[in-house]
């Protein structure tokens, strides 16, 4: 049951996007953000739109997966369209009582569904073809700079590198307690929700002992090895920027200027 | 009448994915009253699967699995009933522990059950004196007590169901010898005098020859042996192919028994090896 979690979304294959390096991958969808929201007409839009299409279908991962990540926000796309919808101005298109339609809101309703669609299918994009530790890697040498205004940069992607490896640990061990509590007669999926939170502290108090045990002994591991967070450190896997990163940047750059051109030349509708 | 018996059970992991991978393929069965059986294999030869298949944690994916005489199955509901007759001591069953002290603890699994007062306070306190576990750590902490006695107060609390049928996966794993020795003494006492059927998953030989009356082989989700435990060891090749090996000294005594000394072959703790070639030898000294 629980083993149904997948919280790692990476999906390992060898497309161009994959082979991409993590941080131009980071920069460039980041600046795909900025961009789609820079949109003021439905050509640039549509631009932009078939630009993410495009790297989806470049992933040769199925179409199906995006939609699934649209799923999980689905709500809020509906909510914040239909609220689109009748706080607009412009033509009134229908009216009842205070209620009304406006070209405006209908206008703004679709900017903002395919905005925060584009929005969630290009950051997948980013999570399915990177793996967690290229990610935090990525993420790292990209927040360095902070490291001048006394953040510890060092330190938090190497918090983050070890809670994202430990996620299959912890799964692996909940399930086990919970089957070790189920064998004693622990109800875990029947009774109302108060029950079924107080029968959950047999599994939890069991998880959370493991949990840091299993911290001071890797904590201990580290230290053995001379683990310290001031020491320069060298890596086992670097990054460099490669004529991958070049074609893309190069791409994106034509992408992103057309959308300038386009809210230029043509006129905006919001 | 057998208490369990397992007709054709086939277990797959992850059924209809990319991931599906059979861990039992048609698993066929039974064990007596009373019996003392070992579960040995290879790993990934599908024993954890097994016991839990009995335990009723997983369902089978083909085939029946009966407890005297009843299928474990016909009510998913009641389901909580066989996983208090068949109890389960899981691998490192410390790490299950949770409540404010040992007593509690032990008392999860009958407090369960819906036992109380006087009752459940027997149980616990016989659970208790089962494994070896002092009346004052009863009031310890469950977090305070060392490894081995965390694995005692973990072993009591399915004891205290008074199971039927208890199930024990390598319970001696990680532990010292001398705690090895301590806690396989008490699981053989144990037996003896509740006489209830005991099944225990191990890896090693030289434990389970001592102590099981009959053994399953399993090996690669299939049952390549299940019979008394000399003739199953008497037959070195076939639990060669299922990457087990048979107990040093068996080999020592099979050894032997090649280059036509004449010792018996299906010897199988070492104080028996140690009074056959002892035997051996003053007869040899005789002949001078």
């Amino acid at each position: 049951m629980v083993r149904e979690i997948t919280l790692g979304q990476y999906l390992p294959g060898n497309s161009f996007i994959h082979r991409l390096d993590a941080r131009s991958k980071i920069i460039l969808i980041f600046a795909y953000i900025i961009f789609i929201f820079m949109c003021r007409n439905f050509i640039s839009l549509l631009v932009m739109s078939l630009f993410s299409i495009l790297v989806i279908l470049i992933t040769k991962i199925g179409f199906v997966k995006y939609l699934k990540s649209l799923k999980a926000i689905l709500i809020v796309i509906i909510l914040t369209g239909i609220m689109n919808i009748f706080f607009g101005s412009g033509d009134i298109l229908w009216q009842w009582w205070i209620i009304k339609i406006t070209e405006g809101g209908l206008i703004n309703a679709a900017f903002v569904v395919i905005r925060i669609s584009m929005l969630m299918m290009i950051s997948s994009v980013l999570t399915y073809t990177t793996s967690p530790t290229d990610l935090t890697d990525a993420l790292e040498r990209l927040l360095k700079p902070l490291a001048y205004f006394h953040v510890r940069v060092h330190e938090i992607a190497m918090m983050m590198t070890i809670a994202l490896r430990f996620i299959p640990v912890l799964i692996d061990e909940t399930d086990k307690i919970m089957n070790a509590q189920k064998s004693r007669g622990a109800d875990l999926e029947n009774g109302n929700l108060i029950r079924r939170i107080k029968s959950l502290i047999p599994v939890l108090i069991p998880l959370f002992v493991s949990a840091f045990r299993r911290a001071g002994d890797l904590a201990t591991a580290m230290e053995c090895r001379c683990y310290n967070v001031v020491g320069k450190r060298t890596r086992m896997r670097v990054m460099h920027f490669s004529m991958t990163d070049l074609i893309a940047l190069i791409s994106c750059l034509v992408v992103f200027s057309s959308v300038i051109v386009l809210n230029i030349f043509f006129p905006s509708v919001i | 009448m057998s208490v369990i018996r397992v007709e054709n059970i086939s277990f797959v992991y992850g059924a209809g994915t990319s991931f599906e991978k059979t861990a039992l393929d048609n698993v066929s069965f039974e064990i007596e009253q009373g019996e003392f059986v070992g579960v040995i294999g290879h790993t990934g030869s599908g024993k954890s699967t097994l016991v839990q298949l009995l335990n009723g944690l997983l369902r089978p994916t083909n085939g029946t699995i009966y407890l005297n005489g009843k299928d474990i199955w016909e009510n998913p509901k009641k389901i909580r009933n066989v996983r208090f007759r068949v109890g389960m001591v899981f691998q490192y069953p410390e790490y299950q522990l949770f409540e404010e002290t040992v007593y509690k603890d032990i008392a999860f699994g009958p407090h369960n059950m819906g036992l109380q007062d006087e009752e459940l306070d027997e149980k616990v306190r016989a659970a208790a004196r089962f494994t070896g576990l002092k009346d004052e750590l009863l009031d310890c902490s469950p977090f305070e007590l060392s490894g081995g006695e965390k694995r005692r107060a973990a072993i009591a609390g399915v004891v205290a169901m008074d199971p039927e049928v208890l199930l024990l996966d390598e319970p001696t794993a990680g532990l010292d010898p001398l705690g090895r020795e301590a806690l396989l003494s008490q699981i053989v006492d144990y037996h003896k005098v509740r006489r209830n059927t005991v099944i225990l998953v191990t890896h090693s030989m030289e434990d389970i020859a001592r102590i099981a009356d009959r053994l399953l082989v399993m090996s690669h989700g299939r049952k390549a042996m299940f019979d008394k435990v000399q003739y199953v060891f008497s037959k070195s090749e076939e639990l060669e192919k299922a990457g087990l090996k048979v107990p040093q000294i068996t080999r020592i005594m099979q050894k032997l028994k090649e280059k036509r000394i004449a010792v018996n072959p299906s010897v199988l703790t070492v104080d028996k090896g140690f009074y056959e070639i002892v035997n051996l030898l003053s007869g040899i000294n005789k002949q001078v």
